[in-house]
């Protein structure tokens, strides 16, 4: 019993050591000063004026449909790429493996650079679809290296005994692989997501004209100051996911508990 | 020896997004632009062991370093108090581990000055019961709760999705066999959870190298890390040949000593385990 | 398991399609793509001309003049319209970056003030209309310093030990230290650059922190006595914390511009030039320096300002007071000189 709730108190003290900043951040939506230095009283004004933002608007569209897609591509690319990494000989390993950290060793400014010379030179126009890519470029290796710890744990004899008992290797993977990799998976695919969502120096170099992301949209104000606005889209946007999640919970807690442990 | 087409995808991604660009830095690192066209030089690498890069560097490596340590002190027991049984709703509690990452990472950072301020929040809090305030802002210190609070989740999610499905009736058998929870741990769910760590440390380690921002910020731009130097070449000094030579330098140290560490974590894989 | 794929690519299939009808629905109109700094602009003034002049504005930000050097240098943006610094400016004059403007095609640039024209960045006056100016100076909280600050040299002062803010840029805390000294803000001398870097590495100990935008909360907030701030930035300082003032120091400061320039590439010149003459006139000109809050060189926009606001030494400082004043210039290769005195006072 001690035990458990020294668990629950170390548990209790990261949370308060995530959110103490998101917390700040969203008091100070309610400010009435621009500035973080002063307190000048409670308002609503930031919220009215974020819904008359056009740019702002437009980048939170881009940077979630961004992070979404990239993310999910990454994911099943990266999932694939995995397994079969996971069976291959020591050297193919080797330089495969080495060539995938490349992007995560690699400092933002010469993955993004590099990517706009590579788009440039081959005439792809920048944009939308330029910045997708360079998402998904960033995001697979972060994939990988969420499912492989999965696959290395795997019982190698799982697979091949669905095939004695006659199933096709789609099935067996279907059946026997994936579920067993699930939360790897899932792990990349949070992660990806994140990644996406919270890169500015890729995404800058990597869009074209008319494409931006909120992350774009902020660090181009951190000259004049970054408004309040954004404080109040980040809150909204954190109530929002909340609320999904107590909507989801209570969805699940209604079925049945074996679908809670699936994932 | 079917699955080989899975990678396929992948390596045709592989080639386009980071070989060409990889062997495009390669090429800006050899080469100087003189009046006479391209010239190939080593003047670059050179440049680099200059005292100040390479104090520089050094304080990069270690700074990462510590980082990465304390988020894997941090992240473990995190990762096993999600993967174990002690609360039922462990989706809901991953999903809000993730969750303040997706806030912009200059909005955290700035909230994180708010709180560090010399009148910011924890020192408004140490004077109330009567502390003396302490000096929290611009220090190494700082930059390293940065570089640990941002990069915790990396840490943590592949430990808990390793450690999640460890087979339960391998603890108890050990608990069968008069194991004390100690040894279960050192001699099974530890080993049993290195890929993790490894994933772990990589996501952490390898990115906390090169970020420049939080050094930027919570250093008060008194830490020049690797990172800001390689920034300063691209932008403001326009020098993208030593700027080139100096990732390279970095991108050949740091992956011949994770080459040391797979090695490691090769041995511990299959021998491990009893 | 299944549900869960289905769900997937199902998602997937729904943003493609989103891509594809959004990039189908394309009006007719001509496209103005616009680069300029972030939240430097009354959006509502877009709006405007978007509706009287039947063009469609596609405004994308940047946050450094050298994010969007790059990009433009690179060929990595199509944009028609830009919103560089003086010295960015300069740079890319020299390096065939931009076009001669049209001035007939701008008849509002008669509104621009005549001390704004020629100036060392655009000498013939061939290429930039400015867009907005200031001064860089000392902002200091007054319950917090003992003496009078006058001069570059109080940031030199043992009294305000880790009082200090600098800017963490290095052409202008060289800048600083080169003035102090007595020297060109734009010395290439090696000598009197070595000179400026003994003296920021002296200084070092008394620095805080070396910030960038950040100067702003902690000024207001009372983090610290001194800091070198921007004079636009300034004016909103003071008016959030009272305590605050601004000084132009005696050995003479720096003058800034940002202006409005049309790169080479831009294949709407004419559009991009009704933009500028649109952005001229005295009602949106007073819009925007309204908003954004820093000086305007618009002589009709200033007319509208508050009589108190004209009289700051923050906002509008008198001629007389910007006497030993310089312009950044484009420094070219002798950047990397910069570049090496910062890393050696950084990595001390």
């Amino acid at each position: 019993m001690v035990n458990r709730s020294l668990k629950k108190i170390y548990a209790i003290l990261i949370y308060l050591f995530l959110y103490a900043p998101i917390i700040i951040l969203v008091v100070f939506s309610f400010n009435a000063s621009k500035s973080r230095g002063t307190w000048s009283g409670f308002t609503l004004k930031w919220y009215l004026e974020l819904f008359r933002d056009r740019q702002i608007m437009k980048s939170l569209y881009y940077t979630m449909l961004v992070a979404i897609l990239s993310s999910l591509i990454a994911t099943i690319i990266g999932t694939a790429a995995a397994i079969s990494i996971h069976k291959m000989k020591n050297f193919k390993k080797t330089i495969i493996m080495n060539l995938t950290y490349l992007p995560v060793v690699n400092p933002d400014i010469v993955t993004g650079l590099s990517l706009m010379i590579l788009f440039i030179f081959t005439r792809f126009p920048l944009g939308f679809i330029s910045l997708l890519l360079a998402h998904i470029t960033f995001n697979i290796p972060y994939v990988i290296l969420s499912v492989l710890p999965k696959l290395k744990q795997l019982d190698k004899h799982l697979y091949e005994a669905a095939l004695d008992l006659g199933a096709t290797p789609w099935y067996a993977y279907k059946k026997v692989i994936l579920p067993e990799i699930m939360p790897g998976i899932i792990t990349g695919l949070l992660l990806a997501f994140t990644l996406s969502v919270d890169d500015f120096v890729i995404s800058f170099f990597t869009t074209g004209s008319g494409v931006s992301t909120l992350s774009i949209t902020i660090y181009s104000m951190a000259r004049r100051g970054i408004n309040p606005k954004i404080n109040a889209l980040s809150t909204l946007l954190f109530l929002t996911v909340l609320l999904l999640l107590i909507i989801v919970n209570m969805r699940m807690s209604g079925e049945s508990t074996k679908k809670e442990r699936e994932i | 020896m079917k699955k080989k087409w899975l990678s396929y995808p992948y390596i045709i991604w592989m080639l386009f997004f980071i070989l060409i660009p990889l062997i495009l830095v390669f090429f800006y690192s050899i080469t100087i632009r003189t009046d006479e066209g391209l010239a190939f030089t080593l003047k670059q690498y050179k440049r680099f062991l200059e005292p100040i890069y390479i104090k520089v560097f050094i304080r990069s490596v270690y700074l990462a370093l510590i980082s990465t340590v304390l988020c894997l002190l941090l992240g473990y027991p995190m990762a096993m108090i999600l993967a174990g049984r002690d609360f039922k709703k462990k989706n809901i509690m991953v999903l809000l581990f993730v969750i303040p990452m997706w806030m912009n990472f200059l909005l955290r950072t700035y909230a994180w000055m708010t709180l560090l301020e010399r009148r910011g929040l924890i020192n408004t809090f140490l004077s109330f019961i009567g502390l003396p305030s302490l000096n929290l802002l611009y220090t190494q210190e700082a930059v390293v709760l940065g570089m640990v609070y941002n990069f915790l989740p990396f840490m943590v999610l592949p430990i808990y999705s390793v450690l999640s499905k460890i087979d339960r009736q391998l603890i108890e058998a050990a608990e069968d066999l008069g194991a004390n929870s100690f040894t279960i741990f050192r001699k099974i769910i530890f080993p049993l959870s290195l890929p993790g760590v490894t994933s772990g440390i990589t996501m952490v380690f390898l990115p906390a190298v090169t970020t420049f921002v939080i050094s930027r910020l919570l250093g008060g731009g008194q830490f020049t890390l690797i990172g800001n130097l390689i920034e300063q070449q691209f932008l403001y000094v326009g020098d993208w040949n030593f700027g080139s030579a100096i990732s390279m330098i970095m991108m050949i140290v740091i992956l011949l000593s994770m080459g040391v560490m797979s090695r490691y974590d090769k041995e511990h894989e299959g021998g491990g385990l009893w | 398991m299944k549900k869960r794929v289905k769900i997937l690519v199902f998602a997937v299939l729904l943003s493609l399609t989103i891509i594809l009808l959004s990039s189908c629905g394309k009006e007719n109109k001509t496209t103005l793509n616009v680069y300029n700094w972030g939240d430097y602009i009354d959006e509502s003034v877009i709006k405007t001309f978007e509706e009287q002049y039947k063009i469609k504005v596609n405004y994308d930000t940047f946050s450094t003049n050298e994010d969007m050097y790059v990009k433009i240098k690179s060929g990595g943006g199509n944009y028609d319209l830009l919103f560089p610094s003086d010295y960015m400016i300069k740079k890319m004059i020299n390096e065939g970056m931009l076009q001669k403007l049209d001035f007939n095609n701008i008849p509002n640039y008669k509104y621009i003030e005549e001390r704004f024209e020629n100036l060392d960045y655009d000498p013939q006056n061939e290429y930039s209309v400015p867009y907005m100016w200031g001064t860089l100076g000392i902002l200091y909280n007054k319950t917090m310093v003992t003496k009078p600050i006058t001069a570059w040299r109080d940031l030199w002062d043992e009294e305000y030990k880790k009082q200090i803010l600098m800017l963490d840029s290095q052409r202008d805390s060289i800048g600083i230290a080169l003035k102090m000294l007595g020297y060109s803000m734009n010395s290439k001398k090696t000598e009197e650059l070595e000179a400026a870097k003994q003296a920021l590495i002296k200084q070092k100990p008394l620095v805080l922190a070396y910030v960038g935008d950040d100067v702003k909360d902690k000024m207001i907030s009372g983090e610290a006595a001194l800091a070198v701030v921007w004079s636009g930035d300034a004016v909103y300082m003071i008016r959030e914390n009272p305590d605050l003032d601004y000084i132009l120091p005696t050995e003479g400061t720096n003058l800034w511009f940002d202006a409005m320039v049309i790169p080479s590439t831009s294949k709407h010149k004419t559009e991009a030039e009704k933009f500028i003459n649109f952005l001229c006139e005295p009602e949106i000109a007073f819009k925007n320096t309204d908003y954004i809050g820093y000086s305007t060189p618009h002589i009709e926009a200033k007319k509208m300002l508050e009589p108190e606001l004209l009289n700051s030494i923050a906002a509008y400082p008198k001629e007389e007071e910007l006497v030993n004043s310089e312009i950044f210039d484009d420094l070219s290769s002798v950047i990397r000189e910069y570049d090496r005195i910062w890393t050696e006072i950084k990595a001390e």
